[in-house]
């Protein structure tokens, strides 16, 4: 069935169009000149301005490994990240602690981690599942390379993001 | 033809053309965006050297160094062609504008011609042939369809345009362009002609012939330089670009440049015509010094400059009209208009002439 949509009828005033053709470069101008004054806050430059302090804390952001207290590594590379990663975006190699280190009950560390940040798709699955809290999702959101090799992030990087973590697993302790 | 006169001719075309037009061509685009960006509460290009002024030349060089890429089905011959047809008609036109009053004694107008207007019509309704063209020579259906509708935009509004300032030459009594600003300054600006013989009551009466033939003329010339709200033959949304869809590298800046040049050209018509050319209320002409020279032409760029702000201001105000819309309002409307506004002009004329 057809509907007919009633046009309006126009009185003169409104079949002349000018009064509202005035009226919209009215307000163009308005929004116009606002900006020339600088009234008008709307864009942020970005590279001069950041919006990195007002970040949530929960913001997801590049993956990183953690040191704890002592400078190990807290990545025990049991994997499961590895496992868990929906892009399948993380690679281990993970190594022996020798018997005379004083991490020895550890038993493995991770001789290499790469994550290729081409692939993660920053889920925060391997925060998640870490049963060492070894990996956290932090802030930084800007990654970029030249090319596919430079987009991996390999362990000295992750490192070198995530820093030291003072956290709640203590039990690698000497102590304990 | 003295040697002079060669000289100074040649100084005027390569400094009117290398050292306003052109630049002022590449400025109007970054204006545009500027404009634009203003009007929608956006910055725009403010990267490239201080406040994003050398974005044109940047600009230029992104649009050299692109692939120059013709399509197999092209007609090649014409579809190079086009892009020059496009551009060559709004440059030879600012030919017969006056510019300025004197500079060193010489007159600053390239060619005073005695059929002015008439030569700026003639040339100016070429430029429809570089879209026409090229969207012919494309052999691709959205330019196809943007230069039938070039054609027929440009037959709904040559008319009204031709007709519309009819009343102007019909006041001043010849058609040269010099003339008509000498009119001006002696009688007063077309679209305020109160100065000199304010007393008599018709020559108030002309200002409203001439304020409808301005309103006609440049609503003509927004269809002319196929600016929003007219631009039906690039209309991005329907025709995915228009006539220049097909075209890349500097094929594609050549249309732009002559869309821009055609608006300037355009502008600078309006201005002679209506705005008094390069005349200021106070400031004398170029016979009482060279620095009063150069402030004419000043004054004159000034003029068009903001006449290009209104084009631009428009651009971002209004929706495009249908293209059934517009060839009623041409042949409806301002035909009738332009008509009528002749034979008012013509009953008030014998009032004022002295």
């Amino acid at each position: 069935m057809a509907i007919t949509v009633p046009r309006p009828k126009l009185n003169w005033r409104e079949r002349l169009y000018m009064p509202a053709i005035v009226a919209g470069l009215a307000i163009t101008f308005k929004h116009f000149k606002n900006m020339l004054l600088g009234r008008t806050k709307v864009t942020m430059q970005y590279p001069e301005q950041k919006w990195d302090s007002s970040l949530p804390d929960h913001y997801r952001g590049a993956p990183a490994l953690v040191r704890d207290e002592d400078g190990r590594v807290r990545c025990v590379a049991c994997q499961l990240c590895e496992f868990i990663c929906p892009p399948r975006a993380i690679k281990i190699v993970s190594g022996e602690i020798p018997s005379k280190d004083r991490f020895a009950k550890v038993e493995k560390y991770p001789e290499a981690f790469d994550i290729d940040m081409i692939r993660c798709i920053f889920c925060g699955m391997c925060e998640e599942v870490c049963p060492e809290q070894a990996i956290f999702l932090r802030k930084d959101y800007a990654i970029t390379g030249f090319t596919r090799a430079d987009m991996v992030h390999h362990k000295e990087k992750l490192l070198e993001i995530g820093g030291v973590m003072h956290g709640v697993v203590l039990k690698w302790n000497e102590k304990k | 033809m003295d040697s002079f006169f060669i000289i100074t001719s040649l100084l005027k075309i390569i400094g009117i053309l290398f050292v306003v037009i052109l630049p002022m061509v590449s400025y109007a685009v970054y204006a545009e965006r500027r404009v634009s960006a203003f009007i929608q509460d956006r910055l725009g290009p403010n990267r490239v050297g201080p406040a994003g002024l050398f974005q044109p030349i940047a600009d230029m060089f992104k649009l050299l160094l692109k692939e120059d890429f013709t399509p197999r089905a092209a007609n090649t011959f014409y579809y190079w062609l086009a892009p020059c047809l496009a551009v060559m008609p709004a440059i030879i036109t600012i030919a017969v504008v006056p510019f300025g009053s004197t500079l060193f004694g010489v007159p600053m107008v390239i060619a005073d011609v005695n059929v002015g207007i008439l030569f700026v019509f003639a040339i100016a309704s070429l430029g429809v042939y570089g879209i026409v063209i090229g969207g012919w020579a494309s052999n691709s259906k959205y330019p196809f369809l943007g230069g039938i509708r070039s054609s027929a935009q440009m037959l709904s509004y040559e008319l009204s345009l031709g007709l519309a300032v009819v009343p102007v030459f019909m006041v001043v009594g010849n058609l040269q362009l010099t003339s008509v600003v000498r009119y001006q300054i002696a009688h007063g600006w077309f679209i305020a002609a109160f100065v000199g013989d304010w007393i008599n009551p018709w020559k108030w009466l002309l200002a409203v012939p001439m304020i409808i033939s301005f309103f006609v003329f440049m609503i003509a010339i927004f269809a002319e330089t196929n600016r929003l709200p007219f631009d039906l033959p690039e209309a991005e949304q329907e025709l995915a670009g228009g006539y220049n869809t097909e075209f890349s590298s500097m094929k594609f800046a050549l249309y732009f440049l002559g869309e821009y040049a055609a608006m300037i050209t355009g502008s600078a018509v309006v201005v002679t015509l209506f705005f008094g050319g390069w005349h200021f209320p106070g400031i004398p002409d170029g016979s009482h010094g060279w620095i009063f020279g150069l402030i004419n032409i000043a004054v004159f760029f000034t003029k068009v400059t903001v006449v290009i702000f209104f084009f631009m201001w428009i651009r971002w105000t209004l929706p495009r009209f249908r293209y059934d819309q517009l060839m009623r309002l041409g042949w409806l409307f301002f035909f009738e208009i332009a008509l009528v506004n002749i034979f008012l002009v013509a009953a008030i004329l014998p009032f004022i002439r002295p």
